[in-house]
């Protein structure tokens, strides 16, 4: 029953650009075990995960794993912990094989390389940060960085010059001759970053990059990637937990659960739309929701009586305000642009209400009124409050 | 009176079994293996030759030097220095040497057998589970034991002397480098093949470096094993600082023993301050890299 709003919601997202995809994967199972086909004929003919642990010992990773990521777009993989995000992260660069399916990069699907071309592959193609960063206790914070040009056979003058560039660029000029012992947490992860920027590959895979970091920290490296992003437009593939750094970070979302794949969406698809019970769950406890309210996220729109509400008068409103609001006094009505010439009777809350509390209520109708006071003054469609959620997830990492 | 345990089959023929299989091997392949192992004798009669030859005064020198750049310390090379110039003192200058000859012959074998072995035994859980039980039968097993094979195999001598220390001396160098390979930071080791590391670069970057601490712990414990069993392998003609002190059980001698039983702590001592403070150095490196 999950499996329709899902479809469909990956359906849209997936049907605008499919000539732009840089990794697809399809339809992969990830099976650990010692019985990996049993399992998989099990899974096949519907079997659930307990289900198949018990008739086959076998723990399933992942299970029909089928989306795709564009070029130049981020993608957050959004999970708990054992939703196995991590085993499919590491799909992407064959650290672990699927047990069945396709993982296509550029076209190309990697499980048929042979040992020379995986090689090429991860020196070129692919790069990655770890959460507990996995760098060389023994090395330099230079010496790290240029790791992966050394490893593709760059001159070691010509990887000084590149991983000089990328400690510049992460903030970190100065600090090339020390340990990484050396160094805060947050600056062991632009190490990170910076060593996995020298290789110059068009894919960035991030293993719950920010999550071993501190709140201030971690804001600041979730920044710092937004701008780089901004300037190197690679394709990102980025894992976390954390919901708000999901919808602050991600162009798109993919939600998993138990190694199946709940929704893939963008932020706001997430939020307003989500694909079934679990996913809803995961977004009401979007801490943001709980602490925003409707004031600040609402505008203010005219509000006419139901006599000066003429049809000439509403049109021109319309023109400049997103809607405008009839109300005689009982039963406030929305005049919304674009949606109907009849002003409609809708939903209200209170402007001190938290926006979390207007999600289901925009989960019914595109726009709510909002009322100050008991006296109808505003709306507050899904869009606005999506900004502001979105907006405030900034000024949090300001402060 | 407990009932004795029953007789439940004749052992005479079982033990026959494996003595007359045994002497088979000998006599079909004793010449074979002692031919084998012949490059194994020169190299310890050149370094005990070599040792023997070099001026005393060189040695105190090289040992004084090798002292104070492993422990950066004044008193320990000092003592040092003391202790070698009171085992030529008491007359037990070429004995220390044949020993220390024998001794660094069989780690240096140790070494370079074990150190392969445990990487070997940390990138398969199969050689492992196979061979964990068999150095656990090597350091338990009475010396006594297999020095009589080795005897039989190649007559009293310095080639089983040599060969019994290695036996004995192995276990920890290669358990250690398995554990010390094995503890490296997964991630880390994840991340250099992200990077596109071949596993010869995954082994020689990342894990032998970051493994370092341990290994050396590993070759410190087998230096100073082999020091001890040297004393033991004199009894089948290895010569040595073992060899007086085995006189001095023989003839009743107390101070011949005691004397050259001396002189072996005093060698103890001076290769453990040695090994030990390279190995903390190494330690050290790791401290100033986590």
């Amino acid at each position: 029953m999950d499996d329709v709003p899902r479809n469909i919601v990956q359906a849209e997202s997936e049907a605008v650009i499919m000539s732009d995809v840089k990794i697809q994967v399809d339809k992969v199972y990830k099976i650990f075990g010692n019985r990996p086909a049993d399992a998989l004929a099990e899974l096949k003919a519907g079997a659930r995960k307990a289900e198949v642990l018990q008739k086959t010992g076998c723990i399933v990773g992942l299970r029909d794993i089928d989306f795709s990521i564009r070029r130049g777009e981020t993608f957050v993989i959004m999970g708990l912990s054992g939703s196995g995000k991590s085993t499919l992260i590491r799909h992407f660069n064959r650290l672990i094989e699927p047990t069945a399916g396709r993982i296509l990069v550029d076209g190309r699907n990697i499980m048929d390389m042979n040992a020379k071309e995986l090689l090429a592959l991860r020196r070129h193609g692919i790069s990655m940060v770890f959460q507990r960063f996995g760098l060389l206790p023994h090395q330099t914070v230079l010496e790290n960085t240029i790791c992966g040009p050394i490893l593709q056979g760059v001159s070691r003058r010509d990887a000084v010059a590149l991983g000089m560039e990328q400690l510049e660029l992460v903030g970190l000029k100065g600090f090339e001759n020390r340990f990484p012992s050396q160094l805060s947490g947050g600056m062991q992860q632009r190490v990170g970053l910076a060593r996995a920027l020298a290789t110059q590959a068009e894919v960035l895979l991030m293993d719950e990059a920010f999550s071993a970091l501190d709140p201030l920290i971690k804001s600041d490296m979730q920044d710092q990637l937004k701008d780089i992003q901004a300037r190197l437009k690679k394709t990102i593939i980025f894992i976390t937990h954390d919901l708000d750094e999901a919808l602050h970070l991600g162009d798109r979302i993919a939600i998993l659960k138990d190694g199946e794949l709940r929704q893939v969406g963008t932020g706001e698809e997430i939020l307003f739309r989500p694909a079934d019970d679990y996913v809803e769950r995961f977004v009401r406890k979007v801490d943001l929701s709980r602490a925003m309210y409707a004031y600040e996220a609402f505008e203010k729109v005219p509000v006419l009586t139901e006599a000066e509400a003429t049809v000439e008068r509403s049109a021109a409103l319309l023109c400049q305000h997103q809607g405008v609001i009839v109300s005689n006094g009982v039963a406030p009505r929305l005049l919304s642009r674009g949606v109907s010439a009849e002003a409609l009777p809708t939903a209200s809350v209170e402007a001190g209400v938290a926006i979390g509390q207007c999600f289901p209520l925009l989960a019914a109708a595109d726009a709510i009124l909002v009322t100050e006071s008991g006296k109808p003054t505003g709306i507050l469609t899904r869009e606005m409050a999506f900004k502001a959620l979105a907006r405030s997830a900034r000024a949090d990492r300001m402060s | 009176m407990a009932d004795n345990f029953p007789d439940l089959i004749d052992t005479h023929g079982l033990r026959s079994a494996i003595d007359d299989g045994f002497s088979w091997v000998v006599t079909n392949y004793g010449d074979t293996f002692e031919r084998l192992l012949m490059p194994l004798l020169k190299l310890l009669s050149a370094m005990e030759a070599f040792l023997q030859w070099l001026p005393w005064y060189v040695t105190i020198v090289t040992v004084a030097v090798l002292t104070y750049s492993a422990a950066r310390s004044l008193r320990a090379t000092g003592a040092a220095v003391v202790m070698l110039v009171l085992i030529g003192v008491l007359g037990l200058w070429d004995d220390a040497m044949a020993t220390i000859a024998l001794m660094l012959a069989a780690t240096v074998v140790a070494v370079a057998l074990g150190i392969p072995l445990g990487i070997a035994m940390a990138r398969s859980d199969w050689l492992r589970s196979l061979t964990l039980p068999l150095l656990d039968i090597m350091q338990t097993l009475p010396i006594f034991v297999y020095l009589i094979p080795f005897v039989m195999l190649f007559g009293p001598g310095k080639i089983p002397a040599i060969l019994a220390t290695v036996f004995f001396a192995i276990p920890p160098v290669i358990r250690l480098t398995d554990l010390g390979i094995r503890q490296v930071d997964d991630e880390v080791v994840e991340a250099i093949v992200a990077f596109g590391a071949t596993p010869r670069q995954k082994l020689f970057k990342v894990q032998i470096p970051l493994a370092l601490p341990t290994i050396m712990a590993g070759i410190n414990q087998t230096t100073m094993m082999a020091l001890s069993m040297v004393v033991i392998a004199s009894m089948i003609g290895a010569g040595g600082l073992g060899y007086q002190v085995l006189q001095g059980i023989q003839r009743l001698e107390v101070s011949r023993g005691l004397i050259a039983g001396i002189a072996i702590v005093f060698l103890a001592v001076i290769f453990d301050r040695i090994a030990q403070s390279y190995g903390r150095r190494a330690q050290k490196h790791r401290a100033g890299g986590e």
